[in-house]
């Protein structure tokens, strides 16, 4: 272009004519609006704002004009496209909010599809149940303590207060490895367990002992040859009853809810002396005995289930333990695994626990 | 021990209102745990009455049976008050006589309906009872008669037979004998109650001396009293009296004869066995000590037994006439015929019993008394009990002879410091309380300032330390009493670190989608043989049990597979279409160190002691074991499914030993049960902890898995000892990273870990990882082949790669994979 033409009178451009330049910006307004996708504006946006469009040719011609024209026209052009790019933007903000509104709905799933791809797996509940009693203890500062299955026969029997005459001690009842005088038993409790931890560590001594014990019994509904019980011992000066009713009550209440606690009767083990018995109130009926005008099913109506067997450790215990019996006392108890999670979880048949069933253990999930 | 509530209260003077229920729940609070409470007429609904027979008319039948048609008078039990017809097959009896009639409606033992029904030409309205049909024991000679002053016609008969008598059944612990009696039961009810109590074994008796049978004692550890006493002229053929068969019958036993149902009733009431021999059949001096070798004796129960030299024996002249203390010899047994019997009342040692008892199988009433311990101080009044009811049922006379050889065994003294029992219990029980509660129980005691000497009872051998005083202290001021405190608080530390890693194993599987299952540890060679175990097979090497529920599976096992694989295909066999499970169990090896020893327990075992223990036990390490079957992922609207195969098990491995820390080693393997070109030994620092990989085909069909089934054995102790224990914060680069695929072709036989190996040490410190995303097999690589295509990823440190570091890097890589493998890049 050649320098500024300020000699001439103004010249005629067509495409800058005042109303040339508001039928282009009208065009183009009346087009944006009539796009109806995105696609259609993006047409628009090049018929009527792209390089080659009326308003974008028009402004090259400003040049043409004689200086005195050209802010006007320039003006004109300016405002005019102005308006055009802000009816675009605006028109594209209202697509694209159409197009994606259309897109959801489009897009829309049957979420209530089967999405089980990978089969759901399961910890079996003696030992999420093992674990959460092991947690009620460990929660009070005890140790969980373990040992073998296969036993020293003097383990098992004879540093526990169960001497050579001890009915227990028959092949009637207890699985007895081959040749029976190497003197090794599958352990009939795990209480064998306690008193490795007597003889290997010094008091306070406060563990306990979960684990799989055995015993020639008859595998039914409600006995198994093998089967599962969790085991505590306590060591410290001046242990008492009391503490193991004060420890038996916080692990009822903590297993089976708040206000289940214990009571004792006496009985026999060679372990512990003096000795009880441990019933627990009916978690079911809460010690009613009935429950809905019927007889409790858990307790069979008697407010409570007999729940495991504990005492004072007998001093004879502790002496062939290497503990000192004239400081110390300590406090024993045992109960089953399988039979609590029996009556916790209302399971009919012990024998479900040890079949392997995917339907029975994947109703426990992976927790209890 | 069964007890009938109005035998206690024979002993005991309890208060009239006490119930049933009441006594036993005392009873039960004192440790004699109550069974159950039955009435012996349960099973009997009335109208059961007593009736007088008013006319009987014998009617001889066809048959050659003579029948009675009877007139009964019922009182008004019937409605009607006029005489009831009834026929009658039995003849002990006569008009005017008070007998038991059941009446139409009623119901017998067995659910037995009686109805008015026609039977030998009468309409028989009822039945005449014998004791047999009311379940009262057996029959004598025909129906009940009762005694004159037994009652009125119409009366019910339930209290005149005593079947409304309650009878509390009692589970009795070991350490008390003394209630397996009514005399021991109704002690302990006195105790309850604070009720006065008499002693049924508190009778005069004869001095001893010496015209009685002669007895001579030649081991007095093993029997330190023997009685004997003789009654003669007795009538083998008297019945025992009704009440004695009541009770005898109530108490669980079954009534014999009347020789016999004394000796039984004496044991249940004093509690001391008692044994009655045909005193004509004994020959010369009765002695008693231990069987030689070689002995042998036919028992009552008519079994041959060899005897051992631990059995304490009975003999005369004759030879060997009874196994002391747990069953006689069937020379000298009392029969139909016997006029003369010899009761013996003797007191022997508990354990010989217990052994003797063991040793030849025989559990009786006698021998359970007899092995827990008998009060040794009753056997002069137990005899003389036996001999009076004898006398006055039996109708014979009692020898003037009264045989005593020996002495009670002393009673031990115990030394217990007043504070003891509060010590033990956490109740406040003073010494006061203490004296009060050891004197109920029987023992005699010498007070001092600190503490007290106590000699326990005769009947309670049991009560042999402090701490036994110290429970019958407690248990009479109730253990009920018992607060309830918590222990101080422990300085436990937790969870020690295998039982969180354990947990987490176990997390991690189910993640994986196992389920977990516990199976018994026993197993069999048909299970070695399933898993197509060779017969030199480490794992046949077994810890066998001396009594193992099965035959069949006759030992600890020392692999997990048999019980998961027999779960697996018991599941698949009730519908399941896939299955995948776990189980974390300790299995056991042999060791060779000997038997365990068997220590003292009056102190601890010394620390080489202990060892030497401790190493004779099995080798028990933990295993996992899994078994993948059937569809491991599911079909669905996704697509298809996916069934288990070798890699998810091998997969399932190396996910563990991300999760624990540890770098897992694959190298390929042959070992049954699995598939010999698909099974892995998986490893940790070149040591081999396990195998994974599908199973072997013979396998799968021989536990009925679906084909291609794949399974995981590993030493989940091994692994969980490699595991990282403190994990190093990982430090990393934020450069940009530098791609580079590589794809090499190897001979088929190269392994991917290899030409991984050789690609991770030619690359150099720049890789920053790399991975398999494809492996080719086909005509482009030739027949034999294979293409690994491996993305490799560059970053340094510290640094932007420049191209040509990036490429020096992989062209190193490379080439050392080259060398190593023979891999020819693939262009
Ligand atoms: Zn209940």
């Amino acid at each position: 272009m050649s320098g500024p033409n300020t000699d001439y009178d103004p010249v005629e451009v067509t495409p800058l004519k005042s109303e040339e330049v508001d039928a282009s910006r009208d065009a183009a307004l009346a087009a944006i609006a009539a796009a109806t996708d995105l696609a259609a504006l993006k047409q628009v946006r090049i018929d009527h704002a792209g390089d080659r469009s009326p308003l974008a040719l028009a402004n090259r011609e400003i040049g043409a004009l004689p200086p005195q024209a050209r802010k006007e026209a320039g003006q004109r052009i300016g405002q005019a496209r102005g308006a055009v790019n802000q009816a675009l933007a605006a028109r594209q903000a209202v697509l694209e909010v159409e197009h994606e509104e259309r897109m959801l709905v489009e897009e829309t799933v049957d979420v209530t599809l089967p999405t089980d791809r990978v089969p759901t797996g399961a910890r079996h509940p003696i030992t999420t149940g093992s674990e959460l009693i092991a947690d009620i203890f460990v929660a009070m500062g005890w140790e969980v303590a373990e040992g073998p299955v296969i036993e020293a026969e003097w383990l098992n029997f004879d540093a526990l207060n169960l001497g050579p005459d001890h009915p227990a001690r028959t092949m009637q009842d207890t699985f007895w490895t081959d040749p029976p005088e190497n003197h090794l038993v599958l352990r009939t409790h795990t209480s064998p367990v306690q008193a490795r931890t007597m003889l290997t560590s010094t008091p306070p001594i406060y563990v306990v002992c979960p684990g799989r014990v055995f015993r020639t019994d008859e595998y039914d509904a409600t006995h198994s040859p093998v089967f599962h019980q969790v085991e505590g011992l306590a060591i410290d000066e001046g242990i008492t009853m009391a503490h193991l009713k004060g420890t038996l009550d916080h692990f009822a209440a903590s297993m089976f809810g708040e206000g289940i606690n214990t009571r004792f009767r006496p009985s026999y083990f060679p372990f512990t002396e003096p000795s009880a018995e441990v019933d627990l109130v009916c978690f079911v009926c809460r010690g009613a005995g009935v429950l809905d005008g019927a007889s409790c099913r858990t307790c069979r109506g008697e407010g409570w289930i007999e729940w495991g067997g504990c005492g004072v450790v007998n001093p004879r215990v502790l002496t062939a333990c290497g503990i000192d019996a004239e400081r110390y006392t300590g406090f024993a108890f045992g109960m089953g695994i399988d039979r609590t999670l029996m009556f916790r979880q209302g399971i009919e048949d012990l024998r479900e626990l040890f079949e392997g069933d995917i339907r029975f253990t994947t109703a426990f999930g992976t927790e209890l | 021990m069964k007890a009938p509530v109005s035998w206690i209260r024979e002993y005991v003077d309890l208060p009239a209102d006490v119930s049933t229920e009441d006594l036993a729940a005392r009873l039960t609070a004192l440790g004699l745990k109550l069974e159950a409470i039955e009435k012996s007429g349960d099973q009997i609904t009335g109208p059961l009455v007593v009736g007088r027979v008013l006319t009987m008319e014998p009617e001889p039948q066809k048959n050659g049976k003579t029948i009675n048609w009877c007139t009964v008078d019922v009182g008004e039990a019937n409605g009607t008050g006029e005489p009831q017809g009834i026929v009658c097959g039995a003849h002990n009896f006569a008009p005017g006589d008070l007998v038991v009639v059941i009446l139409p409606g009623g119901i017998l033992p067995g659910n037995f309906e009686i109805s008015a029904r026609k039977t030998y030409g009468h309409l028989s309205a009822g039945m005449i009872c014998s004791a047999r049909e009311l379940g009262l024991g057996e029959d004598h000679d025909g129906i009940i008669v009762l005694p004159a002053d037994a009652g009125a016609p119409g009366d019910s008969a339930f209290p005149v037979l005593g079947l409304d008598d309650e009878v509390i059944e009692f589970e009795i612990n070991p350490d008390r004998a003394y209630a397996l009696s009514l005399r021991g039961v109704a002690r302990e009810a006195a105790l309850a109650y604070g009720a006065p109590y008499r002693d049924p074994a508190d009778r005069a008796v004869p001095a001893a001396n010496d015209q009685g049978y002669p007895v001579e004692i030649e081991d007095p550890v093993g029997c330190p009293v023997f009685v004997a006493r003789t009654v003669t002229g007795f009538d083998p053929s008297a019945p025992s009296p009704d009440w004695m068969v009541r009770r005898i019958t109530q108490a669980g036993m079954r009534p014999i004869s009347l020789a016999v149902d004394v000796t039984n009733y004496v044991m249940l009431e004093i509690g001391r066995p008692i044994h009655g021999y045909d005193a004509d059949k004994l020959t010369g001096p009765i002695r008693v000590r231990r069987a030689r070798d070689g002995e042998r004796l036919t028992t009552l129960d008519g079994v041959d037994r060899a005897l051992s030299t631990e059995d304490l024996v009975v003999t005369d002249d004759s030879g060997i006439i009874g196994l002391g203390g747990v069953m006689g010899g069937e020379t000298t047994e009392m029969s139909a015929t016997t006029t003369s019997v010899l009761v013996e009342a003797a007191h022997w040692d508990a354990t010989s019993m217990f052994r003797t008892g063991k040793r030849h199988k025989l559990t009786s009433e006698a021998g359970k008394r007899n092995e827990r311990g008998v009060d040794p101080t009753v056997t002069e009044a137990a005899a003389d009990r036996v001999v009076e009811l004898l006398t006055t049922y039996g109708g014979g006379t009692a020898d003037q002879g009264v045989t005593v050889v020996g002495t009670p065994p002393a009673q031990p003294s115990i030394a217990m410091a007043y504070d003891l029992p509060a010590r033990v219990t956490g109740m406040p029980i003073d010494a006061a309380v203490t004296v009060t509660n050891l004197e109920a129980v029987g023992c005699v005691l010498d007070k001092g300032d600190t503490g007290l000497t106590a000699t326990p009872p005769p009947w309670r051998p049991d009560l042999t330390d402090p701490f036994d005083l110290v429970e019958e202290v407690a248990r009479i001021v109730g253990y009920d009493r018992v607060p309830s405190v918590l222990p101080r608080e422990a300085a436990g530390r937790g969870l020690t670190r295998e039982q969180r890693l354990r947990r987490r194993v176990g997390r991690t599987l189910a993640g994986a989608g196992c389920v977990e299952v516990i199976s018994f540890p026993f197993v069999g060679d048909a299970a070695f043989d399933a898993l197509g175990l060779p017969a030199d097979d480490v794992l046949r090497r077994t810890v066998r049990l001396a009594n193992p529920l099965s035959s069949e599976e006759p030992s600890y096992t020392t692999t997990l597979l048999p019980g998961l694989l027999k779960a697996a295909a018991r599941n698949i066999g009730r519908g399941a279409t896939g299955v995948s499970l776990f189980e974390t169990g300790t299995v056991a090896f042999p060791v060779d160190h000997g038997p365990a020893p068997i220590y003292g327990v009056d102190r601890r075992p010394s620390d080489s002691e202990l060892a030497k223990l401790f190493e004779a036990i099995p080798e028990q390490p933990l295993h996992l074991g899994v078994v993948l079957a059937g569809e491991r992922e599911r079909a669905g609207w996704w697509g298809a499914g996916r069934e288990a195969g070798w890699s998810d098990a091998v997969g399932l491995v190396r996910r563990l030993g991300t999760e624990l820390g540890v770098d897992v080693e694959v190298v390929s393997a042959a070992r049954m049960p699995w598939h010999p070109g698909r099974c892995a030994q998986v490893r940790v620092d070149g040591v081999e902890f396990g195998h994974a990989g599908e199973l072997h085909p013979k396998v799968c069909q021989a536990f009925g898995l679906p084909p291609r089934s794949a399974a995981v054995e590993v030493d989940l102790d091994f692994l969980m000892r490699h595991a990282r224990d403190v994990t190093p914060g990982p430090d990393f680069s934020t450069y940009p990273l530098a791609k580079e695929d590589v794809a090499l072709v190897v001979d088929a036989a190269v392994s991917t870990a290899d030409v991984e190996a050789a690609l991770r040490e030619g690359a150099g410190d720049l890789l920053e990882s790399m991975r398999l995303f494809d492996l080719y097999t086909g005509d482009q690589v030739g027949a034999g082949r294979k293409s690994l295509a491996f993305a490799l990823r560059f970053r340094a440190t510290d640094r932007t790669l420049t191209e040509e570091e990036t490429a020096a890097a992989r062209d190193a890589a490379v080439a050392l994979a080259a060398e190593r493998t023979g891999a020819v890049q693939r262009s």
